[in-house]
């Protein structure tokens, strides 16, 4: 298969401490990763640092993405590459409708690849298809960006604006958090049908019970800013049993 | 001593300013001289003052022109409105004269009159003198005065009992001089009882040379009245602009004044609202986009003088370069003004480690049973929204300007005629996007 992304070596700061310390991972296109750990073994700031959260500080290492050097790239140029974080505490943006802001990301995400904007009958064709896809409220989409949104749809309009942009690689930081099983059922059915043989998903979650939704072809063991252990999904289910002590204490 | 040269031409010119003007403007004259000798122009040496030193303004040498001559200048020829759905009667004043001539025929309704304020003062003595010049107080205020010594023209709205205008009025106010110009100009707006008004007045530069304006705008909302009083200005950089603007309010009248600087010299807008009635709502609300080094100073007072009015005020600033913009907001409830409702918010983003903002809200309470509330803040465009925007492919720069304007929206979201706040919000989105805001193809602003 081919290879995506191309994690070596990676150290990152965040405010001057080092959070991880020599990360390697693999991801293949058709592949889902998910990744474990327990709190504050570095699994966000992995996810930010991919993305190019300017709050974090990358060291050493690096990350090479469809064989081009991620790192030197701008957050908006990785997202015309095709990379998407759901993110774990989406923004509020008060005044900024949903639609004109999905609009703009897409048509700025079209423009990176050289195609031309979309036109008005397709925006509204393909909004009301992946509003659909992640039973969003059509009135959210006139409101402004996750203002007053719920837990649930917040993590669901993660979602929406992941279907909407069809990334390649789409990192879901802990998308579970917060959701009760039937809004956890349709946001894992809304990642289940986006799967493709041609992108890849990074799923960072502290539970099997999104796994059940999503089968992952890896789970990886965040601790201490470094991958310990990764295995089939059978491990998550051991997680799920045994916790974490029994993988760490060689590592404490 | 800069006021000295000033009372000299009003002295010696006194009979060219009269005869040019109307009697219930002249008899203001000699008041508001005495005044201004004793007053003088505001300089930074009085706290409201601060930032906005008036008299400076003053030294530079202006032309005047007290015989009122009319310009050889068609603003209707060149004024292309095309805002959708923005259908207006239109009047321009050129400077500080009214327009008074190819004005298209328009059907107002029985008894309004929408013109000169000069031909008012001389058709409608009664009227005129029940209500100019009895809220732009000339006293402890130094422009004002000024403004009503030398003042011969501008721009009145009557609006008898009961009578609403369905349309919108549209003023354009233009700045239309080869050389350096003075401009004084009054506005005075009588909406009586049970009656309805919008009016925009749109600010325009059209020569390079330097303009000096005052301007003096009364609103008396009778009883159950309702006024919209939209203010936008788009001036050169050459522009120092004085506003003083007076609001009465009846029981139970509605009035909502709301001020949209996007270019600009240096502004300073004075509002007074006096809560005269009770169950009387005011709004007043500011929205200021400046960069380089132009300057916006807005100060607002809300005198709730009875009981159960309401008032709201929302300023936000937007600096970028080395802009300054400073904001008082005062709010003073009287003894017995109890059931009052007051409320102010200023919002401000400095866009540049230049960019400065001096924000001073005071509350004088003497009432104990009102709900009164202020909100102040000043910094910089939120970091994690800006990431939030950038991850999903929406450039920097394209981002800034998103939540700007997203920012900068909230306070026209409060204009209640649909198409002027679209029109505006439009022209927002260009100021931006770094275009001149100008409207569509009209040919005034070159």
């Amino acid at each position: 298969m081919a290879n995506l992304l191309n994690i070596e070596n990676l150290h990152a700061n965040v405010e001057g401490n080092e959070i991880l310390k020599g990360l390697s991972l693999k991801v293949n296109k058709g592949e889902v990763h998910a990744i474990m750990g327990p709190n504050g073994s570095g699994k966000s700031t992995l996810a930010s640092v991919l993305v190019g959260n300017p709050n974090y500080e990358v060291t050493e290492g690096s990350v090479t993405y469809e064989g081009k050097d991620l790192l030197e790239m701008d957050p908006e140029e990785r997202a015309g590459e095709g990379l998407f974080l759901s993110f774990q505490y989406p923004v509020e943006i008060p005044g900024v409708s949903m639609t004109n802001f999905i609009r703009l990301a897409l048509n700025e995400t079209r423009k990176y690849k050289g195609l031309e904007p979309i036109s008005a009958t397709d925006f509204l064709k393909l909004m009301k298809e992946k509003r659909e896809l992640v039973e969003l409220d059509k009135s959210l989409s006139n409101r402004s960006v996750n203002e007053g949104f719920s837990g649930g749809e917040k993590k669901r309009n993660e979602i929406f604006q992941m279907a909407m942009l069809n990334p390649t690689l789409s990192i879901l930081d802990e998308t579970d958090s917060g959701l009760d099983i039937d809004a956890l059922r349709i946001v894992a059915a809304g990642v289940q049908k986006l799967r493709s043989k041609d992108n890849a998903t990074i799923v960072i979650t502290h539970y099997q019970r999104l796994l059940d939704h999503i089968k992952p072809d890896v789970v990886h063991v965040l601790y201490k800013g470094r991958i310990i252990k990764s295995a089939g999904p059978e491990l998550a289910l051991e997680l799920e049993e045994r916790g974490y002590d029994w993988l760490i204490k060689d590592f404490d | 001593m800069v006021e000295k040269q000033y009372i000299d031409i009003f002295t010696q010119y006194r009979k060219l300013i009269d005869e040019n003007s109307a009697e219930g403007l002249n008899i203001y004259r000699d008041e508001a001289l005495r005044e201004f000798s004793q007053t003088g122009f505001p300089s930074k040496k009085l706290e409201d003052y601060h930032h906005t030193n008036v008299a400076k303004f003053f030294e530079k040498d202006y032309g005047l022109n007290l015989s009122q001559l009319g310009k050889d200048f068609n603003p209707y020829a060149s004024h292309i409105c095309d805002v959708p759905d923005l259908s207006t009667f239109l009047f321009f004043l050129v400077n500080d004269l009214f327009y008074n001539e190819n004005i298209p025929v328009s059907i107002l309704p029985n008894g309004v009159y929408v013109g000169s304020i000069r031909e008012f003062a001389k058709t409608h003595t009664d009227i005129f003198s029940k209500y100019y010049g009895k809220i732009a107080d000339v006293k402890n205020n130094g422009v004002v005065a000024f403004n009503t010594m030398f003042v011969q023209d501008g721009f009145l709205v009557y609006v008898p009992k009961n009578v609403e205008i369905d349309k919108p009025l549209q003023l354009i106010n233009l700045l239309q001089s080869s050389v350096d110009y003075l401009a004084n100009r009054r506005i005075l707006i009588i909406v009586e009882d049970g009656a309805r008004l919008k009016l925009l007045a749109c600010d325009h530069t059209v020569d390079s040379s330097n303009f000096l304006v005052t301007q003096v705008t009364e609103i008396f909302a009778g009883k159950n009245a309702k006024v919209d009083f939209y203010e936008l200005e788009v001036n050169s950089e050459a522009v120092v602009r004085l506003t003083s603007t007076f609001v009465h309010q009846e029981a139970s009248s509605n009035v909502m004044v709301n001020n949209v600087t996007l270019e600009c010299g240096v502004t300073r807008n004075n509002y007074r609202v006096k809560l005269a009635g009770e169950h009387a709502e005011a709004s007043v609300c500011g929205l200021v986009v400046a960069e380089k080094e132009q300057q916006v100073d807005n100060h607002a007072f809300l005198d709730h003088a009875v009981p159960n009015c309401t008032s709201t005020q929302l300023f936000k600033y937007i600096l970028q370069d080395n802009a300054i913009g400073a904001f008082c907001g005062r709010i003073l409830v009287e003894k017995d003004a109890q059931k009052t409702q007051a409320y102010q918010t200023n919002r401000n983003l400095c866009m540049s480690p230049q960019a400065r903002m001096f924000s001073k809200p005071q509350l004088e309470i003497y009432a104990d049973d009102v709900k009164c509330s202020h909100g102040l803040t000043t910094g910089q465009l939120d970091e994690d929204a800006l990431f939030y925007l950038r991850s999903r492919g929406i450039g920097k720069q394209k981002a800034y300007d998103m939540l700007m304007q997203a920012f900068a929206a909230e306070v026209l979201q409060h204009i209640r005629v649909p198409s002027v706040r679209e029109r505006l919000l439009e022209l927002l989105e260009q100021r931006f996007k770094g275009e001149v805001s100008r409207c569509g193809n009209c040919l005034i602003c070159k």
